[in-house]
């Protein structure tokens, strides 16, 4: 009878094209908004995973997130190096200042003080120049997005889009000359301020002078060293907050989550968008159903049993539903594609496909439920209503 | 004489929120193996109801209906299917093919139903669309048939399991005189031999000349049963 159910299923085609369109959203909206979700909830952090190499990060014991700066002394980066099991230790610097851009306006950027003789905690990425330009005096490098847009040159013609910082350009940070000697791509962050790299001394000439300059103490553990055992080690002897990566990222995303209103307000609309297309694609499969009860009825009255009506509307319940979740997956995928070079945040991860799978799974289920009730009370005696 | 039917003192009544329908009010009635019964009586009086629990698609309240010596409503629901799907076919006003299904797979499907292999399944067929006159109609949709074409690809699904029993009802009432004269003539030549039984539900006189007998029912009761001399009589003397 299988191949009857999937006749009956695509023989008419709008009814079949409509509820494959039902769930196909539903999957849609189910990975889309999750997937936006996860990508603007990974900005919080992609400062962190974009520096990358160090294992631990040590801070001021409480630093809440990663944009929560409290900055320590310097004699503190010689502690850290003093502790057995660290390979190597290097300062970093984090903080907002104000840039003066050469058309005399202001605009304030998050500038990042790297270790002068390594350079560790760079770019991900270097679009133009090298990171070792920042040997050379003054210079700096600054953040692709940041040049094209907020550190621009405004265009001669009024309305039209800045011209780009590029190589050899100058700017003035706290009344300090900057070269710009290095374009590099980052990862977006929730700060919305251009990033501008440099060395750590540089860094610290640019910030207003006070005591405690030094924002992060980067470590990286020897071979064979346990990660969670060195943290403990290093918050023990020094007082100060040490996380592995992970750990780190984990304490800013759980700050993000509990300290604004972005988990709610994308949750609900989460929730609303797996409602509407649970309603959208459920609704439609049962139409289909109530739509052939009488069709189902013909055949229980020749004779087929309620578990083989119920084998024909779970395979149509399963065909439509894998249909309609690869359509939504793909589309997703089209979309985060599409995306990929704008300000939309967007992350698709495997979870994801399992999360919006279950859901989709769940909808067809629930559908073919009801619709498998209506049947199995189907009397077969209405066969011979007019 | 054997018996195909038996019906004794059948009563069934519908609930319909606190209303109740007496639809069938003690039914007699018996249907000899090889006969072409048709009932007959004006609308509402309860002839749809009374081939529904003769061919065991409802459950009456009251009395007892046999099938081939067989009481459907002391079988279980899984061998009442088995029952249903090897000895009764079905021949609606409606016709009820299904209509994504070409005229060879819709006719098809009591044969799949009583366990054969769906292409064996669908060259039966064809050869049963044969004798209805269909053979080089059997790939068309219900939609690319005619009301009578249709009706012949219905007969023929009633037909293919080769059921000792068939219900129909008003298989003429959808179609034109012409056609429904062709359709009757069709099913009596295909449909009856000594061994089927055919019980055919109809207000449509001009087809009581194709009866062995006619029950004639009003207000849920068999009023007569005869000939269709003395049905023809009654009728005329009624009108
Ligand atoms: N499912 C149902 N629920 C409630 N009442 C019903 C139901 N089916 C039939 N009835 C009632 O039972 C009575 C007999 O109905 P039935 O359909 O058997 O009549 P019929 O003789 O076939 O009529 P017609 O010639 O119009 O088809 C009618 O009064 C009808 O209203
Ligand atoms: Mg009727």
């Amino acid at each position: 009878m299988n191949h009857i159910a999937l006749k009956m299923l695509m023989g008419d085609k709008g009814k079949y094209i409509g509820i494959i369109m039902g769930l196909t959203f539903a999957s849609l909206i189910m990975t889309q908004q999750p997937a936006i979700f996860v990508g603007l909830m990974s900005r919080s952090y992609s400062f962190i995973s974009d520096v990358g190499l160090p294992d631990i990060w040590v801070m001021d014991a409480k630093v809440q997130f990663v944009d929560d700066i409290k900055p320590l002394q310097d004699t503190e980066l010689y502690r850290v190096r003093g502790i057995s099991g660290v390979e190597w230790a290097t300062p970093m610097y984090k903080g907002l200042l104000k840039v003066r851009l050469t058309d005399g306006t202001f605009q304030t950027c998050i500038v990042v003080g790297l270790d002068d003789s390594t350079l560790i905690g760079g770019p991900p990425v270097m679009i133009e120049g090298k990171l070792d330009n920042l040997r050379n005096s003054d210079s700096v490098v600054v953040d692709i997005d940041g040049a094209r847009d907020k550190l621009g040159k405004p265009s001669p013609t009024p309305g039209a889009a800045p011209i780009p910082l590029k190589i050899g350009d100058t700017l003035e940070i706290n009344d300090r000359r900057a070269i710009v000697a290095g374009i590099a791509k980052v990862t977006r962050t929730f700060q919305s301020q251009p990033v501008i790299y440099t060395t750590y001394s540089r860094a610290k000439s640019y910030a207003p002078k006070e005591r405690k300059l030094l924002s992060f103490v980067l470590v990286k553990a020897k071979k064979g060293q346990d990660i969670a055992e060195l943290t403990r080690r290093i918050t023990k002897t020094t007082g100060l907050a040490a996380y592995s990566q992970a750990e780190f990222q984990e304490l800013t995303y759980e700050y993000f989550m509990h300290n604004t209103g972005i988990p709610i307000n994308f949750g609900i609309s989460v929730l609303l968008g797996f409602i509407v297309g649970a309603a959208i694609a459920g609704q439609t499969f049962y139409n289909f159903t109530l739509e052939n009860l009488r069709q189902f009825g013909v055949l229980k009255a020749m004779g087929a049993s309620n578990l083989i009506l119920l084998r024909m509307i779970l395979l149509q319940a399963v065909l439509v539903g894998s249909i309609g979740y690869g359509l939504g997956v793909g589309l997703t995928a089209l979309f985060g594609f599409a995306m990929r070079n704008t300000i939309l945040a967007f992350k698709f991860p495997w979870q994801l496909l399992l999360f919006s799978g279950t859901g989709v799974s769940l909808i067809c289920i629930f559908a073919a439920f009801i619709s498998i009730l209506k049947v199995i009370r189907l009397e077969p005696a209405i066969v011979f209503k007019g | 004489m054997e018996l195909a039917v038996s019906c004794k003192n059948v009563s069934k009544v519908y609930d319909t929120g606190g209303q109740k329908v007496t639809a069938l009010n003690c039914i007699d009635l018996d249907i000899i193996i090889g006969e072409l019964m048709m009932l007959v009586g004006p609308s509402g009086c309860g002839k749809t109801t009374l081939i529904s629990v003769v061919a065991g698609i409802l459950d009456q309240d009251n009395g007892s209906c046999e099938l081939f010596g067989e009481n459907l409503q002391d079988m279980s629901s899984k061998d009442k299917l088995n029952f249903r799907a090897r000895n009764i076919g079905f021949v609606f006003q409606s016709f009820n093919l299904l209509p994504s299904l070409n005229a060879a797979e819709n006719v098809s499907i009591p044969l799949i139903l009583n366990g054969m292999k769906r292409f064996e399944a669908e060259r039966k067929a064809v050869t049963v669309l044969e004798q209805v006159g269909l053979g080089d109609r059997w790939k068309f949709l219900p939609s690319q048939l005619s009301g009578g074409q249709q009706q012949r690809v219905a007969i023929a699904r009633a037909l293919v399991h080769n059921p000792r029993l068939i219900v129909c009802d008003e298989p003429t009432s959808a179609l034109d005189h012409v056609t429904g004269q062709n359709v009757m003539t069709m099913l009596k030549d295909v449909a009856m031999h000594k061994e089927r039984t055919l019980v055919i539900v109809t207000h449509d006189a001009r087809i009581f000349d194709f009866a062995d007998r006619i029950a004639e029912m009003d207000d849920g009761h068999i009023v007569t049963v005869g000939g269709i001399k003395a049905k023809k009589l009654s009728l005329n003397s009624a009108s």
